[in-house]
């Protein structure tokens, strides 16, 4: 499903070459569950942007679904982010001006549903992270575990094929963090292939894998007890 | 740590080239939900305020050249209303006056398209004022030049409306023999000015008795009333009863210098010049139409003033397209996180521009509808029924639906500009920048 190779990314800051990502290749096969982790500076978020379609790497390879995407224009990366991508923000990244359906609605609209069907598919993704009666309601309106889940809605809504997740529970307090991550779980357990970046190890361990990054590369790839 | 790559079957990137392509139909979709959705969630008040201003500039582009144009129009309606009528005929450059106008006359009332007709006999002439005061007969009395017309009163007023423009005294009787109207332009009092080439009679009043100098005769008449029309060719003359300027010219047979013709309403005067043209009428008079006979400085000051509207309308235009360049601009940068989320959630970024765009033309709707409003419910009936007081005209709003419409779609045009470029400019940005707000 994903097959990542000696991928590089640096950014660059006053004139100097700082290098995040120092060759990174690992591959995640459909209906994965794999949470990357890492101290603070590691990369993983970086690399979650550069999976995530969000960032260009400088060199290296990403294979999405059998699709070279270093090769596509920003143009197809946005249909592909679309099409094939869910995406779950860390600040939950809901627009303000809509209800949480719309929030939903937006892509699944763009996808060529019509408002019917997109309403019904917004309903059914709304129900399944446990917010149905929540659907009018604006991202000011709901708490941060919930704005989180209309988040993951939104990600969800399309049946994409990937689903990564930044830190989905970096503001939320320990029983909230427990509800998405139970939803992460529940759409694992239904086959969706789920990328998490976390920093906290007793999140990352719920996944089939854990990545650990160090200092731009991956010190360890482990298999939890789960398998 | 080693992984090795499993053989994978590339796919054809061309696959998302195709997709890339999507529907205008979901595009336009998405561009109508996110606008309508931002404008509903809008403080209600800025709304409002954002519209108030497209009003205003809207009224700016419509009002300033209407006025302009309209202090033209006001001379030109004043021309055609007090002086030409809808047509005007006058005597051949070669002749003295308009032959056989009887017959003419008798001619055009059998016309179904004419209301009213009068004719006028005109000499130029002198008129004296405070001769009375002279102590020595070699004194220089005051005097000006004139053109004296003598007029059917009863026929004039039904075809220019003269009795409208007395402004002190009354209007002239059919027995008023020996009393005159004279036009402001020839008095100081109403125009005060005085230069050899134009010259005006101080301390003339209503009931004052001044001389005429006509033809070799001189007559003393009274002044019966004093007319403003905002007209030269009619508040420069002198008005007498029709038998007794005729009498003053020896014209005996009654052939007129100049008729005015009205016609009912909905008539077009051309076709009634046509008629009389067919009718051979054209070898004895010259036939004109109140536009025809418009004086060229009122067409040029017409076109110049029509310019002028338009220069000081694209100043209104490029300050309307700034303001809401600026209002989509702000709006855009304060969502500059959102537009950063929409484009990183797989959103076109043509949809997210037309969002932008439709809510630009929404101001601009509503902006321009509530300007309309405003034109029409309120400013053009109050400048019709009170011209605004300008030196040489009575000037009016004009509008027409046309020039309206036009200037809607002029503002709706530069809207959907001003609108469309900082949102481009805005939705251009690196997503993921957007997105962390970097």
């Amino acid at each position: 499903m994903i097959t990542v190779t000696n991928l590089k990314k640096s950014y660059r800051t006053a004139g100097e070459e700082y290098p995040v990502l120092k060759g990174i290749s690992f591959e995640v096969e459909k209906g994965e569950f794999v949470s990357i982790t890492g101290r603070s500076g590691s990369g993983k978020s970086t690399l979650l942007y550069q999976l995530g379609l969000l960032d260009y790497p400088n060199s290296g390879s990403i294979i999405l679904d059998e699709v070279d995407v270093i090769k596509l224009s920003p143009k197809e990366r946005t249909t592909m982010r679309l099409t094939e991508l869910g995406y779950v923000f860390q600040d939950y990244a809901l627009l303000p001006s809509l209800t949480a359906i719309e929030n939903i609605l937006v892509p699944l609209l763009m996808l060529g549903y019509s408002k019917k069907e997109a309403k019904k598919k917004a309903l059914t993704a709304l129900e399944m992270v446990g917010l149905r009666d929540k659907e009018e309601n604006l991202p000011s309106q709901l708490s941060g575990g919930e704005q989180q889940r209309v988040s993951i809605a939104r990600a969800i809504g399309h049946e994409p094929k990937i689903l990564f997740a930044d830190e989905p529970t970096a503001n939320l307090d320990t029983e909230t963090s427990k509800v998405v991550l139970d939803t992460f779980q529940n759409l694992n357990n239904e086959g969706q292939t789920i990328i998490m970046v976390t920093h906290e190890k007793e999140y990352a361990i719920l996944a089939d894998k854990v990545f650990t990054l160090s200092d731009g590369v991956i010190e360890s790839v482990h298999r939890t007890k789960k398998n | 740590m080693s992984l090795s790559l499993k053989p994978h079957k590339k796919k054809k990137i061309e696959k998302f080239s195709e997709q890339g392509s999507f529907q205008i139909s979901s595009i336009f979709c998405v561009g109508v939900f996110l606008a309508w959705r931002d404008i509903l969630r809008a403080n209600i008040w800025t709304t409002l305020l954002i519209i108030f201003v497209m009003a205003i500039t809207f009224l700016n582009l419509v009002v300033v050249s209407g006025v302009l144009i309209g202090l033209v129009e006001g001379a030109v309606i004043a021309q055609k209303e007090h002086y030409t009528g809808d047509l005007i005929i006058s005597h051949l450059p070669e002749k003295n006056y308009i032959e056989d106008t009887q017959n003419f006359l008798g001619y055009l009332r059998s016309l179904p398209e004419v209301k009213d007709v009068s004719a006028r006999f005109i000499q130029g002439g002198a008129i004296e004022a405070n001769y009375k005061n002279k102590e020595k007969s070699t004194d220089i009395t005051d005097s000006a030049r004139a053109l004296i017309a003598g007029i059917d009163p009863y026929n004039e007023n039904a075809v220019t409306g003269l009795s409208r423009t007395v402004i002190a005294g009354e209007y002239l009787s059919e027995s008023d023999f020996g009393k005159i109207l004279i036009g402001a332009d020839l008095l100081y009092s109403y125009t005060p000015i005085d230069t050899p080439s134009m010259r005006t009679l101080p301390n003339v009043l209503v009931g004052t008795k001044v001389r005429l100098l006509v033809n070799g005769f001189v007559r003393e008449v009274e002044v019966k009333g004093i007319l403003k029309s905002k007209v030269g060719e009619v508040d420069g003359r002198v008005f007498m009863i029709d038998p007794e300027v005729r009498g003053l010219i020896g014209r005996t047979d009654f052939n007129a210098d100049e008729i005015v013709v009205k016609t009912f309403p909905g008539t077009d005067p051309l076709h009634v010049k046509e008629h009389l043209l067919r009718a051979d009428f054209g070898k004895l008079a010259k036939i004109q139409t109140s536009t025809e006979a418009q004086p060229k400085f009122l067409q040029d000051m017409k076109t110049t003033f029509g310019v002028l509207g338009n220069l000081i309308g694209t100043v209104g235009l490029i300050v309307a397209s700034i303001t809401i360049f600026i209002i989509i601009f702000v709006n855009a940068i304060t969502r500059r996180k959102s537009i950063g989320i929409l484009k990183g959630i797989g959103i076109n970024s043509k949809a997210i521009e037309l969002s932008y765009v439709l809510q630009a033309v929404f101001y601009g709707i509503f902006g321009s509808v509530f300007g309309l409003l405003i034109i029409y419910v309120f400013l053009k009936p109050y400048f019709d029924a009170n011209p605004i007081n300008f030196p040489f005209s009575d000037g009016i709003l004009v509008v027409t639906p046309e020039g309206a419409g036009f200037r809607v779609f002029v503002l709706m045009f530069a809207t959907m500009i001003a609108g469309y470029v900082p949102a481009k400019i805005v939705v251009k940005q690196n997503t993921l920048d957007a997105i962390l707000g970097r």
